[in-house]
């Protein structure tokens, strides 16, 4: 294939070209740390070389404490997503769909959906402590609100003439709820999910900033007194494929349950 | 003329605007449709046509006026109205079968008779071996076909069509005027049919109602004579092109009239 197709807008690629391009990045990515490191341009206590994160790696999984660390983050992430969602998503179908609901909810999602989580720690402490519910609550506020408004505009979103429609063969309003606008806003609320997962894990390590003794993002934030960064990594690159592995799974539910829709 | 099945009773319609004067889309439209028959309504767009559809179909409540099933004032929607929209609507998350099934399982009818009464439609509107197909996997003709198995499967009392095949490519939309020609020539439903395609409505209709520009009014009735069964190649036979012609003629003043009165708002 010539260049000009290849450089024009969405045109498609060969699979084999977008996979070659994909780990040129990789090696790139990995030739360009090496350089630095064992070339000597970047002292260790800055950036750790590759093979001594793959050590740190070894250790850990040895010791058995990076399973624990990754043991006590996904608990914290998936509670706290899983009870965001499950509050979030018939809210926000409801709060899409009937304006009493949103008119209801729009002055506190308003305002809560510009307000950083860190911002609330204080208050969380306070509140909840500084036990695992803390953690939680921080990965439930961080996702919650940005949910409600993401899953409130996919239900917005469904079509009026399917909702008549529906109300001409039959369907009362209870029906044209459960029946009509759950199913319709499913694609949409499991694309927003998988988004809204995404940024769950980025709100990690804030979640583990006060008084953690276990998680991916203590690990880090405890390995930086000593300057290991080869944990610091570790943790970095733990928490980079745990998120690439939710989002598969994500993938893969929504194929497996919404099969007649099918995903961007 | 056999019975009114439907009534409409100097229905207006205006929709309130913030700070304006209200948007009269109907004033003072009355007109009738017989037990069995099939009507057709044509006028410009913006008219209001697809407004007193919906009116029939209670989606929308009149300003003023009544509307009457066999002599009952209607009071929302129901399923004894059923009606095929324009736009795609059915259900994604249905196959085929279960979306015409829809109607009898909110009714809470048993799978069995469920499933009798789709196959039976399903084939009247030739989608036999698309059963198990999803509404995505369909072309937009044969998405029509399932919506309009779907809306005949509640067996209404009326059916209201609102430019059902105004999405459609011309070839496939003739043939679905014709299929829809040989399904009401023997089930004899009663159909309210909505279009501006002057062809689609003298060829299925037993009686056009020409409506003026907004704010619509019935302008001028037609009655159909031409004979039964009907088909496409009547498209091209004389008695057609007359009654094209006066169509035509009525619209075209319509027409006319609604560009000028939109300059002058435009203007004022």
């Amino acid at each position: 294939m010539e260049l000009r197709r290849i450089l024009a807008p969405k045109e498609e690629i060969p699979a084999g070209l977008r996979l070659a391009l994909g780990l040129l990045t990789g090696i790139s990515f990995l030739a360009l740390w090496s350089w630095l490191t064992y070339g000597g341009l970047v002292r260790a206590d800055f950036l750790a070389p590759p093979h001594e994160v793959l050590m740190a790696g070894i250790r850990g999984l040895e010791r058995g404490t990076l399973l624990r660390h990754v043991q006590a983050s996904l608990i914290v992430i998936l509670s706290g997503f899983a009870l965001a969602s499950i509050l979030a998503v018939p809210l926000g179908i409801l709060m899409g769909s009937f304006q009493v609901v949103a008119a209801v909810l729009e002055p506190i999602t308003g305002f809560m959906r510009y307000l950083p989580v860190s911002a609330l720690i204080p208050l969380l402490i306070l509140w909840v402590g500084i036990g695992i519910e803390e953690k939680i609550a921080v990965i439930f506020l961080g996702t919650f609100f940005q949910q409600l408004i993401l899953v409130s505009d996919v239900s917005a979103r469904v079509s009026k003439d399917l909702i008549d429609c529906s109300y001409t063969l039959g369907a009362n309003r209870r029906q044209v709820v459960t029946r009509v606008l759950f199913p319709a806003c499913l694609p949409g609320v499991m694309d927003n999910l998988r988004v809204t997962m995404g940024w769950a894990w980025t709100y990690l390590v804030v979640a583990e900033l006060v008084a953690a003794n276990s998680g991916l993002g203590y690990m880090i934030l405890n390995a930086m007194r000593g300057l290991f960064t080869d944990v610091i990594l570790l943790g970095i690159f733990v928490i980079g494929f745990l998120g690439l592995l939710t989002d598969q799974i994500f993938k893969w539910i929504r194929r497996w349950l919404i099969p007649w829709s099918p995903a961007f | 003329m056999t019975t009114a099945k439907l009534v409409v009773d100097r229905v207006r319609m205006a929709f309130p605007r913030r700070g304006k004067e209200p948007v009269v889309a109907l004033e003072e439209i009355s007109l009738t449709v017989a037990e069995e028959e099939f009507v057709v309504i044509v006028g410009p767009s913006g008219c209001g046509k697809s407004t007193l559809l919906r009116l029939v179909a209670g989606l929308v409540e009149p300003s003023a006026g009544r509307i009457l099933l066999d002599g009952r004032e209607i009071d929302g929607p129901s399923a004894d109205r059923g009606m095929v929209f324009q736009s795609y609507t059915l259900f994604p998350w249905l196959t085929v079968r279960r979306n015409v099934e829809f109607g009898l399982s909110l009714r809470g009818v048993a799978a069995a008779e469920r499933q009798r009464v789709a196959r039976r439609f399903i084939t009247e509107v030739g989608l036999e071996g698309f059963e198990d197909a999803y509404p995505e996997q369909l072309s937009g003709g044969m998405r029509q076909r399932t919506a309009l198995a779907r809306a005949l499967a509640n067996d209404p009392e009326i059916l209201l069509m609102d430019e059902p095949f105004g999405a459609l490519d011309s070839q496939t939309r003739q043939l679905m005027q014709e299929l829809l020609l040989r399904i009401w020539e023997h089930a004899h439903k009663t159909v309210l049919f909505i279009t501006h395609d002057i062809d689609e409505a003298i060829l299925l209709a037993d009686r056009v109602l020409v409506m003026t520009a907004r704010p619509g009014r019935i302008k001028k009735e037609l009655a159909i004579g031409l004979p039964r069964p009907r088909d496409i190649s009547l498209l091209t036979v004389p008695a057609f092109m007359a009654y094209k012609r006066e169509v035509l003629g009525l619209l075209h003043e319509e027409a006319v009239r609604a560009e000028r009165s939109r300059n002058e708002v435009g203007g004022a």
